[in-house]
């Protein structure tokens, strides 16, 4: 799950991290005043959408009267901003974030993630703040450094320090900076976190270390134990299909094709897509049924996957295994009569009970394209759209 | 012979009184030798019961006394899985089967600490389980489509290991031993440990070993495989259409800072003399070609 960033603010704030000072607004006004309440000469308008590379896209400014700060928010909320992360269309930006400006002498970068090689927690600092730090790992990686954190001891003082040097902090804020890496740590391993990234990690005029931007990632199968950050999410920022599925257990992504994919298990989903476009089709959606998948599951994804406005066909995967067959069958033709299926359907099941399930889609008196294997039905569906008959 | 499991091993259910447990303890004792196989179960404050007949007890340790098992599965709820794992590493079972979907990385994280320097091997957590055709069925995979032969085949996926497996024996190839090693960023046995596994057993001849994108499990095989490997390893990799920074249901399937893409894993594969197939319907024929 993601948050924004005015909401990872407040979580590193309340472990002893630094952060400008700054109010989260929903409106022009709310803005405007937001700046009289800091106080100061200089704001920056930060808009506050999932996405990274705002800045680039124009959805962070500085302000240095009341009237900029009321300009620069009137253009700001409500654009869709582009980035590098949003995808062509843009995300509509609905939230700001107010802050009070900094002194900026120095930037740097912070991030922790889960790292599958080590499987440890990994922190990886650089003196090349404020850039994409995927451009720095690229082009210099020398200037990255990582340490495996043991999930025993923390991040420990020498660590903390150490990477604190590497990455040019001068001597008059180290120690400050050591504590700030561990509460940084704290805070990643007590919200169970997957990433935190602090970029910029700033250096002021004065020498303090202040985290300047902040994003969190909170690991999913966690948050049945963080009521508190299930309720930071924000469903604006989340595709309306997707969050429809998460409610009945699917794990659906939108894809800009036009072949809907209905596969059960994660690895034989992406298979199926990647076999439709071998096949010169274009997969409309990743849809995980689960492993057990039901009959109202597989109705309730029918219907998310007819929402999309592209669709022109759908392909059902699913190897059977311990669900059989004909239940699946069941569901399927169910599902089909419900939504008065308009495209055209094929269906490639395997597994248990497989004759007795496709006697139930013959028999359905539903125009469903049965298909024997996985490249047959990729080869049958890729047909259909195409007006051939399979 | 096989890998990990066989027709002798004996196996601890621990959550067997769940619906998931029950269902699966089932289905294991009803394939091949798993009557023989499965001899005990372990849910807190309920030993002393019995589940169709398989003694219950209150603890891994107890179990093993009374019944000599050295393999655990487990079906626990995901906030309880991870410490079910850290009680089969405390009794020192040899392996660990984790079919628990939806654990929490930071429990895992920790888990992983605590096994250094253990005897016991972990598979999983959030996998299909192994099996070994003919002898027993540990997880959840349908028994009934496999044969026993010269494949192993080794996969983070579930249904996908299904499939490779579908297809092996469709062309008339049976497998020595499949094991799904699980979708978790941090998880237990990974690919280069399997192989490892298969490229000492006798009865294996070749290997089918299914990827697909995030980490960097599958690179590390495949250079294993070109320094040490003695038999032929084919391979897919599933999501060269998985678009970067989206995670494709399992935790681990992700494009992140343009490492894990399929391509670059099915090009280091290529590099290493791995032989890979684009198409996953072929996975069984490209199998078939290498062994002849």
């Amino acid at each position: 799950m993601k948050i924004h960033e005015y909401q990872a603010k407040e979580i590193l704030r309340k472990f002893g991290v630094p952060t400008p000072r700054g109010i989260a607004c929903f409106t022009v006004d709310e803005a405007v005043q937001a700046a009289e309440k800091l106080g100061g000469s200089v704001w920056v308008v930060k808009a506050q959408i999932h996405a990274g590379g705002r800045g680039k896209g124009g959805g962070v400014k500085v302000a240095k009267s009341r009237d900029e700060v009321r300009s620069h928010a009137a253009a700001i909320l409500g654009m869709q901003l582009k980035t590098h992360q949003t995808g062509p269309e843009g995300q509509k930006v609905r939230r700001l974030l107010i802050e009070e400006g900094a002194d900026i002498r120095k930037e740097l970068y912070l991030g922790m993630v889960v790292d599958r090689g080590s499987q440890r927690v990994v922190l990886m600092a650089s003196s090349e703040g404020g850039m994409d730090i995927e451009e720095v790992a690229a082009h210099t990686p020398e200037k990255i450094h990582k340490i495996a954190i043991d999930p025993k001891t923390g991040l420990t003082d020498a660590d903390a320090e150490g990477i604190a040097r590497k990455i040019g902090i001068p001597q008059a804020a180290l120690a400050q900076a050591r504590d700030l890496f561990k509460s940084l740590y704290r805070a990643f391993d007590e919200t169970d976190s997957s990433l935190l990234e602090v970029n910029p990690l700033i250096v002021t005029g004065d020498e303090k270390v202040v985290a300047l931007d902040a994003k969190i990632n909170f690991d999913d199968n966690a948050l049945f134990r963080h009521p508190e950050l299930v309720a930071l999410r924000d469903l604006d920022e989340e595709n309306p299909a997707e969050i429809e599925a998460s409610k009945f257990d699917l794990a659906y992504i939108e894809l800009d094709g036009d072949i809907g994919c209905l596969v059960n298990g994660a690895g034989l989903a992406m298979a199926t897509m990647d076999i439709i476009k071998l096949y010169g089709g274009s997969p409309a959606n990743f849809l995980d049924v689960g492993g057990g998948a039901s009959a109202e599951k597989v109705t309730e994804a029918f219907k998310i996957m007819l929402k999309n406005q592209n669709l022109k066909a759908i392909l059902v995967n699913i190897f059977g295994g311990i669900m059989k067959c004909d239940v699946i069958a069941e569901g399927v033709v169910t599902a089909a009569r419900q939504v008065s299926l308009k495209v055209p359907l094929v269906v490639r099941l395997e597994g248990t009970n497989v004759d007795l399930g496709k006697k139930i889609l013959a028999e359905s008196g539903l125009p469903i394209i049965s298909a024997s294997n996985m490249a047959d039905a990729a080869e049958k569906v890729v047909k259909a759209i195409s007006g051939e008959k399979p | 012979m096989s890998i990990l499991i066989d027709k002798n091993t004996k196996v601890i259910t621990q959550g067997i009184t769940g619906k998931t447990g029950q269902f699966h303890t089932r289905m294991g004792k009803e394939y091949a030798n798993g009557k023989q196989c499965y001899v005990a179960g372990v849910t807190p404050k309920k030993g002393g019961q019995s589940f169709e007949g398989i003694p219950i007890y209150e603890t891994v340790k107890e179990a093993k006394a009374a019944t000599g098992a050295t393999v655990s599965v487990i079906y626990v709820p995901p906030p309880f899985a991870a410490a079910a794992i850290d009680e089969a590493v405390d009794a020192d079972l040899d392996l660990v089967i984790c079919i628990t979907d939806g654990v929490p990385v930071r429990d895992m994280l920790r888990t992983k600490y605590r096994m250094q320097g253990r005897k016991t091997r972990l598979i999983g957590p959030n996998c299909p389980g192994v099996i070994t055709p003919d002898e027993i069925k540990i997880g959840i995979m349908p028994g009934h489509i496999h044969r026993k032969g010269p494949i192993g085949v080794v996969s983070r996926s579930g249904t996908l290991t299904y499939e490779a497996v579908g297809q092996l024996t469709a062309v008339g190839l049976g497998q020595s031993s499949c094991v799904g090693t699980g979708g978790d960023p941090v998880n237990g046995m990974k690919h280069i440990d399997v192989l490892k596994l298969f490229n000492d057993d006798p009865e294996t001849e070749g290997v089918v070993m299914v990827g697909e994108i995030g980490g960097t499990d599958e690179e590390e095989a495949a250079r294993w495989v070109k320094a040490h490997m003695r038999k032929p390893v084919v391979g897919f990799i599933a999501g060269v259409t998985a678009p970067p920074g989206k995670r494709m249901g399992h935790a681990g399937a992700i494009i992140s800072g343009g490492k894990g893409t399929a391509a670059e894993k099915l090009s280091v594969m290529e590099e290493c003399g791995i032989k890979v197939t684009r198409n996953p319907a072929d996975m069984g024929k490209l199998m078939k070609s290498v062994l002849k």
